[in-house]
């Protein structure tokens, strides 16, 4: 016999999460993630004109709006058949990868780490130095991280005019020529934040950092002088057993992201033990358990419907699920990297799988990765050749915009009719990751990472469930939007 | 001054835009102007029961709140039920909870578009029948009404922008801190004056090719973006030009149009918003407090006497003609 637990509204989480918890046996025998917010943009959308949605859909996400501008702009720009000139993909590349950067530290500083300096850790061995660190609004760690983040973001300023909600990024480029002068500001910001990461967050060179190849590195590395908090985090991470923490299905995507000349940056692909055959083709979305009207057997996103009904039965979250052939896959820094190929991600999955550790230092170590690749696209800017190029989108015509914001795989399929947009459907990161069960009651990853936790069904929650949502990144306004 | 911030129906970008401050840690500067965040969805350390705890509190009475902030839309749908946001934890709607806190709170701010009008959520079929705080659109009501005021007589404070600036929010709460915000601060809309007397075209780096209607054609030109790309900078209450945006940006600086996100309704435009509504020729959106006659004779005029450079340079994506060099006479 299980006990229900309804528990929420949980925080830090970037927009509304509640999470239904039967427990039986002091743990967690099922969990139901619910996102109560819906505001139904697919539904906006409809009838609009096609350029319209470079106005719409960053508005869905006020922390991953950039990415949604870019994946608007790539299905628009394959719905047009244009191809933005170089200047334009290197800007393109510029202002997603600074989004995404300040994602992973918002997330770190503001969102994650404030969880250890809870009372309930009192007496653990790191925990006064977590306390006068990391505590949420008056820890040192947050107090001297905005100035370097918005020193960070000042990039924005200069690549896309403001942050959230550019109309900068276009199908055909960039509305923003740089200059020399604006090239040497922007290399100022990216140095100054070098600095702060290696001082700061990692004592040590980002170099350094990024060629740890395996968790038995990475331990060596934290044996070593250098201070900064990602040593406090593995510390803590060591202590806590963060490594067999938070396993989901082990199932990895990634739709690649940062185009450079003739490939992406980092790869798309799926991880199943070893990479396994990615297509796109056989993304579906069941609505099994999600309040919308049920339109038959699961769709594919471009054939996709979204018509939300106040009562269904069996419903219990305004998140569609989408699985990719059927199964449930995680996506995040964490799956990116393993995709990706970097050795330290896939190292750090070996064995025990996914967890709150792996996840995080993915994020971290992805930091580390992307900042150099910045200075050289900076460096490849050529001011005097174009930034943008125009056309205007057929009367009938569709397109498909596949990136990788912070927080994992986000997709836009667009359906243009007389003009009009006919249908736009989007499946967000954190869809995948805390989609409810599907027509197979297979729950979603976070329903599955939960399953088996210590829980009681009265008194505070334990830390450990906060560590295992949080650590997916969760962005909530997205997963519905 | 305690705050308590709440969202609804809105992207979460408002708080995104404020924790992006320029002026130092955000944290410490709410402290140093004497603002205690009771409780702020994305950064405060309580979460679930604690949080639930504290909300039920603050709508019953218990918890004294000196100023209640709002971010996003009010969501009545469906049916009326608010059911499309029910605050995690429970079955009461959002709109309820929202009802009951700022019958009770000191102020209550409408932080960002959504919460001032309805804004983006409110677009096309309005799906989720989303509504301002004291605003429908440009009508007074919303889900507090029109009557609606504060123990201290001030309507719902409109921070209005999609997003706001992040000092447009602090200098709110900074002079409510202070006990300096009188109706007398607050435009016709229940905007700070601080902010929403300026216009956007105020301070504007374009302002060369806007004088002489020398006028970009396409995306990442450099001239003025009201006759052909949508700007509407000229109308829009704002001093974005001035104050800057991320350091040094602003949506004219990164080579877009202005689209008026501070105004009820911004968000349908009736025209596409990168497009210029014209009639015979003439943009439908004139500049604030311009008589049409003017603006076309005026407009007529300029365009004549444009300089070859400013034209020039307005169609490209850099300086191809430099100002000349004057030297006087040896």
């Amino acid at each position: 016999m299980s006990t229900r637990r309804v528990v929420g509204p949980f925080n830090r989480v970037e927009g509304d999460l509640e999470i239904s918890l039967d427990i039986a046996d002091g743990r967690v025998a099922a969990a139901y993630v619910n996102s109560p917010l819906y505001r139904g943009f697919e539904q906006i959308l409809q009838g609009k004109l096609p350029a319209d949605a470079l106005v719409l859909v960053p508005r869905i996400c006020g922390i991953c709006s950039v990415a949604q501008s870019a994946a608007a702009a790539l299905a628009l720009a394959d719905a047009t058949g244009i191809v933005p000139p170089r200047n334009g993909r290197l800007v393109g590349n510029l202002t997603l990868a600074t989004e995404n950067l300040a994602d992973h530290l918002t997330h770190f500083y503001l969102f994650f780490m404030p969880d250890f300096a809870r009372a309930e850790y009192a007496g653990r061995p790191w925990h006064a130095a977590a306390v006068e660190r990391f505590r949420a609004t008056i820890g040192s760690a947050p107090n001297q991280m905005l100035p370097a983040r918005a020193r960070f973001m000042q990039m924005m300023g200069l690549l896309a005019g403001k942050w959230p909600h550019t109309l900068a990024v276009q199908p055909g480029g960039s509305t923003r020529p740089l200059q020399s002068s604006e090239i040497f500001r922007l290399h100022r910001c990216l140095r100054e934040f070098h600095e702060f990461l290696e001082t700061v967050s990692f004592g040590t060179r980002l170099e350094e950092l990024a060629a740890i190849s395996s968790r038995s590195d990475l331990e060596a590395w934290r044996g070593r002088a250098g201070g900064g908090d990602l040593r406090a985090f593995l510390a803590i991470a060591d202590d806590l057993d963060l490594w067999h923490l938070g396993r989901a299905t082990d199932r990895f995507m990634s739709y690649g992201c940062y185009q450079e000349e003739d490939h992406r940056l980092f790869a798309a692909g799926l991880w199943h033990q070893g990479a396994a055959a990615f297509d796109v083709a056989l993304i579906n979305e069941d609505t099994t358990h999600a309040w919308y009207a049920a339109a038959g057997l699961p769709q594919h996103p471009a054939s996709g419907s979204t018509l939300p009904v106040a009562e269904k039965q069996g419903a219990y979250s305004w998140c569609k699920a989408p699985r990719l052939g059927g199964q449930v896959v995680e996506t995040g820094a964490l799956a990116r990297q393993v995709v990706a190929g970097h050795p330290l991600a896939r190292d750090m999955i070996l064995g025990s799988g996914a967890s709150v550790a792996a996840r995080v230092v993915a994020r971290l170590l992805e930091l580390a990765l992307v900042l150099p690749a910045m200075e050289r696209w900076l460096n490849e800017l050529r001011p005097g050749e174009p930034w943008c190029v125009s056309a205007q989108a057929a009367d009938e015509t569709s397109g498909v915009g596949l990136i990788e914001a912070a927080r994992g795989s986000l997709g836009h399929w667009l359906t243009v009719r007389r003009g009009r947009i006919h249908n736009y459907q989007i499946i967000a990161p954190t869809t995948w990751n805390f989609s409810p069960r599907d027509s197979g009651g297979q729950p979603g990853a976070l329903e599955h990472a939960l399953a088996g936790l210590p829980a009681s069904v009265s008194g505070p929650l334990p830390p450990s469930i906060h560590h295992v949502v949080r650590s997916f990144d969760p962005c909530m306004v997205c997963t519905v939007h | 001054m305690n705050v308590l911030w709440l969202q609804s129906g809105g992207c979460g970008g408002c708080t995104l835009s404020w924790l992006g401050s320029s002026q130092g840690s955000l944290f410490r500067l709410l402290a140093d102007e004497g603002i205690e965040l009771l409780w702020h969805p994305s950064v405060s350390e309580a979460g679930v029961d604690e949080a639930r705890e504290l909300i039920e509190r603050c709508a019953d009475g218990r918890q004294r709140v000196d100023v209640l902030c709002i971010e996003g839309s009010l969501l009545r749908g469906p049916q009326g039920t608010g059911g499309f946001h029910r605050f995690g934890g429970g079955a009461q709607p959002m709109i309820e909870w929202v009802k009951q806190i700022a019958a009770r709170a000191g102020h209550v701010v409408a932080v960002g578009s959504c919460s001032a009008w309805g804004g983006i959520t409110a677009a096309g079929v309005n799906p989720t029948d989303a509504c301002g705080m004291q605003y429908d659109g440009e009508v007074a009501g919303g889900l507090l009404g029109p009557d609606f005021h504060d123990p201290g007589g001030l309507p719902v404070i409109n921070v209005a922008g999609c997003p706001p600036h992040p000092d447009w929010i602090t200098e709110t709460l900074a002079a409510l801190a202070h006990g300096s915000l009188d109706a007398a601060k607050l435009d016709d809309l229940g905007r700070p004056r601080f902010y929403a007397d300026q216009l956007v075209h105020h301070g504007c780096p374009r302002n060369e090719y806007y004088e002489f209607k020398a006028s970009a054609e396409k995306a990442s030109d450099q001239g003025c973006l009201m006759e052909n790309l949508g700007c509407k900078g000229t109308q829009a209450h704002a001093d974005c030009n001035q104050r800057l945006w991320n350091g040094e940006g602003s949506c004219l600086r990164g080579g877009f149009a202005c689209i008026r996100c501070t105004d009820p309704g911004f968000e349908e435009p009736g025209h596409a918003f990168e497009v210029t509504p014209k009639v015979a020729g003439i943009p439908i959106g004139l500049p604030a407090d311009m008589p049409k006659a003017w603006f076309i004779a005026l407009a007529a005029l300029s365009k004549s006497a444009t300089p070859a450079r400013v034209r020039e340079n307005a169609r490209a994506d850099h300086l191809v003609s430099a100002p000349s060099v004057k030297r006087g006479k040896r």
